[in-house]
């Protein structure tokens, strides 16, 4: 990797050349680059990885349920063979959406997922900012180990929750086949993770700034709430796209505390498109492209705050 | 809030223990009067921003009293003090522009939004940030950044200023255009001032009166001429002038002070032990051929030479016997080779070697006049 930057950038000694052939030492580097074998490396990676994927979009919009490579190519040549390994579909139809759009009760689980997943988006980030910034400034007894605590609980399999949870929840609570009682659970589970990460950021805001504030005669809720928070932006961001897609994207709880399928969430209502009894696998393509969706656009409503970088001129060094 | 018009500071008997360790200040007592710009001064860890913390609240008071005016504040939270304080590192809100930065702390205090604008804007005309009210500290320069958060302190009107460091973080230049900002605004406001620096330039030229500070002890109060002509110790004779006083030690023979360096025939030596030390400043040397014949000489190889222009620092000496003379002009010299040098004898401080207090003789050393040091 060093060795790479080293031949991109414009060494002092180049910039004495005439501006075609240092033009053409950047082109004679980039081309090294992209011969080099971590090049080479790093786009059959990335293929492993898409791979797979495009094979949903092909199937999403091949308006067909099942899936091409399924196909016998023993008999075929070896070209088309290799041409049936290309994901591309036989022929493009956007049937498949309109399908889970309007034969099936995608609509209503889609909102189910926005709500449970806004929920605990909302409710993880209160709790959470609040917990970490205790952590972060405040010595009280018990901080060490509440922390270590929360780190712990992080090292056991998520399943293993999964009981005790329902006894709580859905036997004690009675919160069952509830939004809420998703959301609580969902907001919860996740909140050691975003604690940590949120005390972690706000370890680097400068005291001297909440000491000056002090000073001046705000309250420590004024500090939170007009300095901190406002300073924190990126990692808030960070942790409550966290939250949402840590409950956007559960399964296991949301189906056995989900029973009645007009409250299942996306994930759930994708599950039974393919079962025993079915095997809608064009529909599943294409609920799984939908779903992806909201991610994506939170990402792009977000990613201006996920530059870090925004307390920069806070304090000098 | 304003309206307290006695803004001294009393440390009586203060003490400051951090958790399990000695006391980071085992006893202070000092006296700021009103109106007074006091600098504290001293090495790192010597306690002198801990002190300043206490008077702002940002430390507790372990033991002792604290008084601003004759209100005991060792309990009121920071914000009923009315002190501003200036950090070394600004501190300026970044998400918030600099009027609103400026504003901040007289909305917290719910003070009406038309007066705010008068007052933030009068303060911006003063410290010549008018132009950039509209801007984020991000997009300010280091000095600017620094005019903002005096500024900051300066629209609230406080009974006090505390400064801790507040100019360690601008370059040499910048600096010295600050401090004379700072030391105008202090003769202009006339607000008691506490400033906290280890730059013992910065001390002698912002403060009416300067604490030294070591390990936690209070080394010696008083004007930055009398800490220069008349140290009570070692420590402030070391640390008070640039280059500092040379302390060498000497043998006491009862009639004179006698070391590899140099002999000084001396009266009044008998009630002194037998180890002393010497201090003579390095400004107080001059070259032989031009001093009085009767004044002591002493002679040692030149070590080091650095030209300043108009004059030079000499290092001379070897072993524990070292010292620096300040010598006007350029003149060849080499090192290695003997220069002799002579000094007023009325120059020479004399401290204990175990105690490391000074030894006053009857005869008093001569403290110089303020006109003849000032450069």
């Amino acid at each position: 990797m060093s060795n790479s930057q080293v031949q991109g950038r414009p060494v002092a000694a180049e910039l004495d050349l005439p501006y075609r052939e240092r033009a053409q030492g950047v082109l004679r580097g980039a081309l090294r680059d992209v011969l080099s074998w971590r090049f080479a490396l790093l786009v059959f990676a990335s293929l492993v990885v898409i791979y797979p994927l495009l094979w949903v979009v092909s199937l999403a919009f091949s308006g067909q349920q099942s899936l091409q490579l399924a196909q016998d190519t023993r008999d075929m040549g070896f070209w088309a063979q290799m041409a049936a390994l290309v994901p591309l579909p036989e022929q493009w139809s956007l049937q498949n959406f309109r399908a889970v759009l309007t034969e099936q009760p995608f609509i209503r689980w889609l909102l189910n997922s926005l709500v449970v997943a806004g929920g605990t988006t909302v409710i993880g980030l209160v709790l959470s900012c609040t917990a970490a910034y205790a952590f972060s400034r405040f010595r009280f007894p018990g901080r060490n180990r509440g922390l270590m605590l929360f780190l712990v609980s992080q090292m056991f399999p998520a399943v293993l929750m999964l009981i005790p949870l329902y006894v709580i929840v859905v036997q004690w609570l009675g919160l069952g086949n509830s939004w809420l009682g998703l959301i609580l659970v969902y907001a919860i589970t996740a909140l050691p993770f975003c604690v940590w990460m949120l005390k972690g950021y706000f370890d680097t805001l400068p005291y001297e700034i909440e000491e000056s504030a002090l000073l001046e005669g705000a309250s420590r809720m004024t500090i939170f709430y007009r300095i901190i928070l406002p300073l924190a932006r990126p990692a808030i961001a960070v942790t409550g796209l966290f939250s949402f897609m840590t409950a956007w994207n559960e399964f296991i709880l949301a189906s056995i505390f989900m029973d009645d399928e007009s409250l299942y969430t996306v994930p759930v209502g994708l599950r039974f498109f393919v079962s025993d009894y079915s095997s809608e696998w064009g529909y599943f393509a294409a609920g799984s492209i939908m779903v992806s969706v909201p991610v994506i656009l939170l990402f792009l409503a977000l990613q201006r705050f996920l530059v870090s970088g925004l307390s920069s001129g806070a304090v000098k060094g | 809030m304003t309206g307290i018009a006695v803004a001294s500071i009393d440390f009586k008997g203060v003490v400051k223990r951090y958790a399990d360790s000695a006391p980071t200040l085992p006893g202070l007592d000092l006296h700021i009067r009103d109106g007074e710009f006091m600098v504290l001064v001293g090495p790192s860890g010597c306690g002198k921003s801990t002190t300043l913390r206490m008077i702002a609240g940002l430390e507790s008071v372990t033991a002792g009293e604290l008084l601003i005016g004759d209100r005991k504040v060792n309990d009121v939270p920071p914000k009923d003090r009315d002190v501003a304080m200036v950090f070394q590192n600004y501190a300026l809100y970044p998400h918030m522009t600099v009027f609103e930065n400026m504003a901040f702390g007289l909305r917290v205090r719910k003070q009406p939004e038309s007066q705010i604008r008068t007052s933030v804007e009068a303060a911006a005309e003063t410290l010549g940030l008018a132009d950039l009210l509209e801007r984020k500290p991000g997009q300010l320069s280091g000095g600017q950044c620094q005019r903002v958060a005096l500024g900051r302190a300066m629209v609230r009107d406080p009974q006090v200023f505390l400064f801790d460091e507040p100019l360690s973080n601008l370059d040499a230049e910048l600096r010295v255009q600050m401090r004379a900002s700072i030391g105008r605004l202090h003769r202009e406001f006339g607000t008691t001032s506490v400033y906290v620096t280890h730059d013992q330039i910065e001390a002698m030229t912002l403060g009416s009166r300067i604490a030294i500070l070591n390990g936690g002890e209070l080394m010696q109060v008083g004007t930055p001429m009398e800490l220069y002509g008349d140290p009570d110790n070692v420590f402030v004779a070391g640390f008070m002038g640039s280059p500092p006083m040379n302390i060498l030690p000497v043998r006491n023979l009862g009639h004179a002070l006698e070391n590899r360096l140099m002999h000084v025939p001396r009266e009044g030596l008998d009630r002194f032990g037998a180890e002393l030390l010497v201090g003579v400043r390095p400004e107080a040397l001059c070259p032989a051929a031009e001093a009085p014949a009767h004044w002591p000489r002493l002679s040692a190889p030149v070590e080091m030479v650095e030209t300043l222009g108009a004059e030079m620092l000499v290092h001379l000496g070897q072993d524990d016997e070292r010292l620096v003379a300040r010598l006007p002009g350029l003149r060849a010299l080499t090192p290695g080779e003997s220069l002799t040098l002579a000094f007023d004898p009325a120059a020479l401080y004399l401290f204990d070697a175990r105690s490391r207090q000074r030894l006053r003789e009857v005869r008093a050393a001569v403290v110089p006049q303020p006109e003849l040091i000032t450069p």
